[in-house]
């Protein structure tokens, strides 16, 4: 079966720094005695669609958290486009999608999407501001019109489309997504996936997207990282090469299955 | 096929019909929460009225309804002049006893140190009856108007430390990782995430102070003082005028549906999710 081509896990250090949007060099996260993510090499490449798969408890959430400096790494190194995590941060870099879409209650669609914009302007910040406005940005994930709706009038979909335009505001390079799909209904979750491949391929931003689903994992991503657990450890990437742009109807097919089979294999012996 | 059929013919309800009728629905159902406990009160009144009619209690042990109700008009003016005094208390302390409860819950949420001293000593100050510290605050205050606001402000204090502390604690997780994404400054993070956050909280607590702030300036006038809801009670009690001791109760408790009413009016315009 030649469908799935395995990819090193330890790429070279001499790629040139500006085609990565995140790198990993023997990393390692713990919280106390628990080690959580150890040793992983990674190179994310720029511009691509990653998803992150794994059993449960191999830290794909941590590694979201470690290259968006929520926490700390306990050795090794991380960088974002080049710079460390803390520097790409405060850059506006990258943009984190929560699993539930952690809107503020008190804020219509419309003042949440602006949030980012008004964090920091009042200490002179210099806040990268997107090409998009924020009504822009919901016309984009298709909530036009409810622009006034409070976050508990909107569905569990609508809040998350919310958080997606929330996280564009700032035209990052970097999207990452913890599972933020993981709660909605199926059909909710393959329009919206649709929709966001549709709004990768027109802002170019590079996606690692956590999520449980192996169908998910290999109708989303280009390249799907795999976990393993107990200690977190890189298993591989495993290219997907499937027809662009993705359809749903792809996901009938031979090929599609033989991807999904051939991952699920990879995940019974993690 | 049927479908479209009933949706036009000229004997089906149109859209606005059914909001209509949904209107009058709900208009209805509004109409019978207002008078369902209305007509509870009204019947309870009526069975004490008939009841202290028919097997004569004396009007001193417990007055009829009708004799709160005359004494109430002919001793307005006496009530109104002792409301006052009563309503400025309350309301002082109200304020004064809130203001320093959220002012303290902001520096526990910011001090881990700060909540570990004083918590404790909050505790205790909650666990001291109000009976036992007015005459102490009588005494520290003089018979003025500031040992009444005092004891007030004592019994608001508590209930709204707790709940704004929780309230200022209840940014999920996820929207404080958002703030440190965003790299929020801590009072960006204040004004943004928890202040809002706790606004239910506040107004539950503040909902238990409107009411229990007349409690604490009534108790203020029972030790000492000769104006007041309070000092009309116990004035009226030594002079077993008990219509009026009905009227004076009767007018606490509506000052305390006032103050109740005011706040969660309050709350309505300020907390809309």
């Amino acid at each position: 079966m030649n469908l799935a081509q395995t990819t090193s896990t330890g790429a070279p250090a001499g790629a040139p720094p500006s085609a990565l949007a995140a790198s990993l060099r023997g990393a390692s996260v713990r919280f106390g005695t628990f080690t959580a993510i150890e040793d992983m090499h990674l190179d994310i490449e720029d511009g691509s669609f990653y998803t992150i798969l794994g059993p449960s408890g191999c830290g794909k959430s941590t590694l979201l958290r470690l290259v968006s400096d929520l926490i700390p790494a306990a050795s090794g190194e991380v960088s974002v486009f080049g710079k460390t995590t803390e520097e790409a941060r405060l850059a506006r870099e990258f943009a984190f999608v929560f699993q539930d879409a952690a809107l503020l209650p008190w804020r219509n669609a419309l003042k949440n999407v602006e949030l980012p914009l008004e964090i920091g302007r009042k200490r002179g910040v210099d806040i990268p501001v997107g090409t998009r406005t924020p009504r822009e940005l919901l016309k984009l994930v298709g909530l036009e019109g409810r622009e006034d709706a409070m976050p508990h009038e909107l569905s569990g979909g609508m809040r998350q489309r919310v958080a997606i335009a929330r996280a564009l505001v700032c035209q990052p390079k970097l999207l990452l997504m913890d599972e933020p799909f993981g709660a909605l209904d199926e059909m909710t979750r393959d329009r919206l996936n649709l929709q966001l491949l549709d709004i990768w391929r027109e802002t170019g931003t590079t996606i690692l997207f956590v999520t449980h689903s192996i169908a998910e994992a290999v109708f989303l991503g280009q390249k799907v990282i795999m976990l393993r657990a107990h200690p977190g450890r890189l298993r591989e990437v495993v290219d997907v090469e499937l027809p662009e742009p993705r359809t749903i109807k792809q996901r009938d097919t031979q090929e599609f299955n033989a991807y999904c089979g051939r991952l699920r294999e990879l995940l019974e012996t993690c | 096929m049927s479908v479209a059929e009933t949706m036009t013919a000229p004997e089906a309800p149109t859209q606005a019909d059914i909001e209509k009728e949904i209107l009058a629905d709900a208009r209805k159902k509004k109409a019978l929460a207002v008078a369902v406990p209305l007509g509870t009160a009204l019947g309870l009144v009526l069975i004490w009225q008939i009841g202290v009619k028919l097997f004569g209690v004396p009007t001193y042990i417990a007055p009829a309804p009708s004799d709160v109700a005359v004494e109430f008009v002919a001793k307005f003016d006496v009530l109104m002049q002792n409301f006052w005094p009563t309503f400025f208390e309350s309301v002082a302390g109200f304020v004064v006893g809130n203001v320093a409860a959220i002012l303290i819950a902001v520096a526990f949420v910011h001090s881990r140190a700060a909540e570990q001293a004083f918590f404790p000593i909050a505790v205790f100050v909650n666990t001291i009856p109000i009976l036992a510290i007015a005459p102490i605050l009588v005494l520290i205050f003089g018979p003025g108007m500031t040992a009444k606001v005092v004891i007030a402000a004592l019994i608001c204090f508590f209930p709204t430390l707790v709940n704004m502390v929780r309230g200022l604690q209840s940014v999920s997780s996820q929207t404080l990782e958002l703030a440190r994404i965003l790299s929020a400054s801590k009072s960006e993070v204040f004004w943004k995430m928890r202040l809002p956050s706790s606004l239910p909280f506040l107004f539950s607590a503040l909902k238990i102070s409107a009411t229990t702030s007349v409690i604490g300036a009534i108790v203020g006038e029972w030790v000492g003082a000769d104006l007041g809801l309070g000092a009309l009670i116990i004035d009226a009690t030594f002079n077993f005028n008990s219509p009026l001791l009905y009227a004076t109760v009767f007018t606490s408790s509506g000052l305390s549906v006032i103050m109740f009413a005011l706040v969660t009016m309050t709350e309505r315009m300020v907390v809309r999710w």
